[in-house]
Parts: structure tokens; sequence; C-alpha cells
């Protein structure tokens, strides 16, 4: 295909799945801005008044970085899932396996599909977080890069996580089972100087940590690991499964016969 | 001249051991409307989606107008317009939009998909449905829309996977007329049908296939004129109590009424009626047994050969 034809291509995709998302803002983006509105209210005005400050910060302003991280995560991943799933269950997906779009260019037009949830959702859920807590910025280009990192990287989960789906159960299984562990076991409420040497240790193994850590260095300026390391960590995570994507979408896993 | 399509040795092992496909060879001409015809589970589908490359083929080659899947996959594509035999649109969308998003995946720039999409969705009769969702339309217009979405990046080749499965037959009709102009225009077409009346009514050439093998691949006409034996259906005024005797005709009596003659070819059909005339019965009506076409193909699948 030549560059322009990829492009009204990609772009088909890309206003395809905005539109999917928007049309059903009410189960897409609302509940995000709900679920927050009431961490606010339980854990950073009730509890949060107990604890005190973290690192120079209002426990309620803390936790803010981590809850739009957290919302970011959950609806890239869902929207890539769902999508690609309905399009492989309903077989709208050979819509365009007998295009002469490339294989790349289908994975990059669900996962700019999933990074427009995710941005539009981080606004939306940090526009909440305004009402109850302070939202600081510390260095814009951190938290710019790793929104759009975290996004991406979750929304291709959420295309492999369709992929091998055999059922509508099969695509609530990673996020049930490892996503929300992972993202509660990340530190969005707590900073792990709080833990014992060991669970240190145990959580430093947990890449969602360092998402979150690199944004909260991004929104008030402290985190618990080094920045640097922890983008260079998100950027490997990317490289790496936009090859593993790819080369299932190549292989036409789960959508050729 | 070009090939449309040229397959040769194809094969297909689906994992779990069915060996759909043993060896299909295939040569469709540039501007052919074509029949692809074989009883259930032959292998046209999978053929069709090997074609498509909705399904990974096994062993064996195939080019789409000189470009071979393997190494101009992209090119290949291009050239195809695929209607599934299964419907595979989003039920959710909107008529219009399908059409419009595929022609987007063929990189077709916007403006332009929507006046294609204008163009065949109005000459398929579902322009008034364009704001319907598909899942609110009937199965003849589904099918229809298919074949609109098909057509909106223009292929060279149509592809139709049994397009009017479960398609009333006024409805069949004028989709054939629509077919026969697609054609006409110097699109080549390709379909695989249940209705032989349909593949005789509409194709210049032929394959059948059977057991997931290229069993005949010949021009209708031709094919139709080596059918040896024809049967007809007699129905008669008076009840006989079994079947007359007419040297060099086999006659079968059905039911009391219902007479059977196998004519083999050059025969001619006079003959009998006179036969018949001088034993006083007297014939009411006669209708061929199946079409003609069907008799062959049923010969054909039974014994592999003519
Ligand atoms: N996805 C699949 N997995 C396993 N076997 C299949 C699959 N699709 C088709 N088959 C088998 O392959 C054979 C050919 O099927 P198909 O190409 O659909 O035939 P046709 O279209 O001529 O009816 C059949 O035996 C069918 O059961
Ligand atoms: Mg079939």
């Amino acid at each position: 295909m030549r560059v322009s034809a990829q492009y009204n291509a990609f772009k088909t995709i890309l206003v395809k799945e905005v539109l999917r998302f928007a049309r059903i803002w009410v189960q897409t983006v609302l509940p995000a801005m709900i679920t927050t509105a009431l961490y606010f209210v339980i854990f950073g005005n009730l509890i949060g008044s107990q604890i005190g400050n973290i690192h120079g910060f209002r426990y309620m302003d803390y936790i803010v970085p981590g809850l739009i991280l957290m919302a970011v995560i959950n609806n890239s991943y869902a929207n890539v899932v769902s999508s690609f799933f309905g399009a492989k269950f309903q077989r709208h997906i050979e819509e365009m396996l007998i295009s002469p779009m490339p294989n790349y260019l289908i994975l990059l037009g669900f996962i700019s599909g999933g990074l427009a949830r995710g941005l539009v959702v981080g606004v939306a859920v940090a526009l909440v977080a305004t009402i109850f807590a302070g939202v600081h910025l510390n260095n814009l280009l951190i938290v710019v890069l790793v929104v759009t990192l975290t996004s991406s990287l979750f929304a291709m989960g959420g295309l492999v996580n369709a992929v091998y789906a055999k059922s509508f159960d099969d695509i609530s299984i990673i996020p049930t089972f490892v996503l929300t562990p992972l993202t509660y076991l990340g530190g969005i409420f707590y900073s792990i100087d709080m833990l014992s040497p060991f669970w240190q240790g145990v959580s430093l193994v947990n890449p969602i940590l360092y998402m979150i850590n690199a944004m909260r260095y991004g929104m008030l300026g402290v985190s618990d690991i080094n920045v640097g390391v922890a983008i260079g960590m998100i950027c490997a995570f990317n490289v790496i499964l936009y090859a593993f994507a790819l080369n299932l979408l190549r292989r036409g896993v789960g959508i050729r016969a | 001249m070009t090939k449309a399509i040229a397959i040769s040795g194809l094969t297909k092992n689906y994992p779990g051991g069915v060996q759909a496909l043993k060896g299909v060879d295939l040569v469709v001409d540039e501007g052919d409307f074509f029949a692809l015809l074989g009883p259930n589970g032959a292998g046209k589908s999978t053929t069709i989606g090997i074609i498509a490359s909705l399904v990974n083929k096994t062993a064996g080659r195939v080019a789409v107008f000189g470009h071979d899947i393997d190494t101009e996959l992209e090119a290949a594509k291009s050239c195809i317009g695929l209607v599934p035999q299964e419907f595979n649109f989003n039920m959710w969308e909107p008529v219009s939009e399908i059409v419009v998003n595929q022609a987007g995946y063929y990189g077709i720039e916007r403006g332009v998909a929507l006046q294609r999409a204008e163009k065949y969705l109005r000459q398929i009769g579902l322009w008034d449905k364009r704001r319907v969702m598909a899942r609110e339309l009937s199965g003849g217009m589904k099918r229809r829309l298919m074949i609109a979405r098909a057509l909106v990046h223009e292929p060279r080749l149509l592809i139709l996977d049994e397009p009017t499965a479960g398609v009333d037959i006024e409805i069949r009709r004028s989709m054939w007329q629509f077919l026969r102009e697609i054609n006409q225009q110097g699109t080549t077409i390709i379909l695989t049908t249940h209705y032989l009346e349909e593949a005789e009514s509409l194709c210049r050439n032929i394959a059948v296939i059977n057991n997931g093998l290229t069993i005949a691949s010949t021009g209708m006409r031709a094919l139709l004129t080596k059918l040896h034996v024809e049967t007809f259906v007699l129905n008669l005024a008076q009840a006989l109590s079994s079947a007359p005797a007419i040297a060099g005709y086999r006659l079968n009596l059905v039911d009391e009424t219902t007479l059977e003659v196998e004519v083999t070819k050059g025969q001619g059909i006079n003959h009998v009626f006179d036969a018949l005339g001088k034993l006083d019965i007297e014939v009411t009506s006669m209708r061929n047994k199946t079409n003609r076409l069907e008799e062959m193909f049923m010969r054909l699948v039974e014994t592999g050969q003519l």
C-alpha cells in the first residue's frame, strides 16, 4: 500500500474505534470517573486524613497519579480486548484481513484506539481529581510519555488477550487475575518505603510499580525508583509486546484458519 | 491472456486432521463468469478462503492476476472483492458505515469512499437502509450488503461464496441481473452455488470439486453437451400397473400415473411419444427430472467422470 493509502486505512480504524467507545461513553468513560471519586472520598478523605503526609504530600494528592494511571491502564486494555474480540467473534475482523492493509497497520490501528480511550479517561479522571485534591504537574513531558507508553502497552496486552480468548469469559481473565492485583500492588496507595525490605524486593518485580512511580514523578516530583530506569523499562516492554503481537497477527493466531 | 486466478496443487490440512483440499487445480480467465461447484464439504469455501487469505494454505500455489499470494500478497488482495458464505460484518454497525469503512481498509480516501458506498448501495437497492443497523436487515439484504461491501474498492475479481443461499427467488433473479451487468463491465466473477440453475444461467465456465480434488474444469456448454442421459418425468392420464416396454429406452413406473424415461443423447424423445400413443397411453404433462446440470453433477460426484 502507498503511504497515503496506509494513512487512510489507519484513520479508518482509529475513527471507528473512537466512535465505538464514544457512543457508549456511559460504559466506557463514566465508570472510571465514578470509581475514582469513590477512592477519593473513602481513601483520600476518610482514611487518608489519618495517614498524614507521604514524601511531603497530603495522602489525597499522593494517590492522584496512581489513580489516573490505573484508569489509563484499565481502559486501554478494555478497549482493545473488547473491540478485537468482538471483531473476531462476529468475524468482521475479516474485513481487515482481506484488505491489503499490512499487519502492523492493523496493530497500530487498534493500539491507537486503546490509546485514545486511555487518554480520554485519563483526562476525565484528572478532572475528577481536581475536585477533591491538588493536581500537581512537575514535568509535563514525563507525564505525557508515561501515559502514552503505558497506554499503548496495555492496549497491546488487550489485543494479545483477545487473540487467545475463545469466549467472552476469557477476556476478563487477565484483568481479574493479573492486571488488578498488579495495579493495586504497584504502589498506587502507598510508597514501597512503607514496606519491609522483603516486600520491597518483591514489589520490584512488578512492572506496574515502575509505571506508577514514573507517573508520580511526572506529577509530584517524587518516586520510589529511578525514573530513567522506569521509562526505559516501559519502552522495552512496548518493543517486546509489539513484536509479539505483530507476530501473532502475522501467523493469524486465533483469526485465520 | 492474464489469468484472474491460477491455482495449482493446492492442499489444506485443518488442525484436527481434516484434509479439506488434496490438490486443487484451477484456472480462471480474466473477464470470465465462473462457477465453482461441488457438494457440501467439497472444499469450495476453503479454496476461496485461501485465495482471499483468510485461510492459510498447507501447500500449492495461488496467483491472482499474476500476483503470487506468497510473494505479492498486498497486490493480490487489492484485486479481490469477497462475499463470504457466512455473514461477517458488525451487526451493530449501520449499513453505510460498513461499506465506507471497508473502502477505508483498502486505503480509499473517505470522500471517495462515501461516493462509492452511495453508488453501490443504490445499485444493489439498499440505499434506503443506509442508516439501519446491519442486524435489522433481512437475510437477502444482508447478502446484498456484503456484495456492495465487496465492490466498494472496485476489484477486478469478485468472488461470491453461495451468494443466493436463503435469498428468495425474486431477489435472486435481480441479483443475477446485477452480477451479469458487473461482469459485462469487465469484472471477473467466481461464484459457488447450490442452485445449479444459477450456475447454468450465469456462468460460462465451470469447475467441479469433490473431496478436495478438482474433478472437472471446462466450459459450461461443453459440459452440458457431454451429458449422455437425460431423465424425463411423464404424467399419465390413466393409471398403469407396469411400465410399458419401448425398445431402446429405459422406462420406470414411479407410481401408477408417473413414468420416468431415460433418453440417451442422440435418441430424441419423439419416438417415446409415438410408442406411448400406439399403446393408448396419454401423456398429460412432462418435465425434466432434474435440471440438466444437476444430473450431470450427480453423475460426476458419484462416478468421478461423465
Ligand atoms: N475451520 C475448519 N476447521 C476444520 N475443518 C474445517 C474447517 N473449515 C472447513 N473444514 C472442513 O473442510 C472440509 C471442506 O469444507 P468447506 O471448504 O467449507 O466445503 P464447502 O464450502 O465446499 O462446503 C469439510 O470437511 C469441513 O468440515
Ligand atoms: Mg462452503
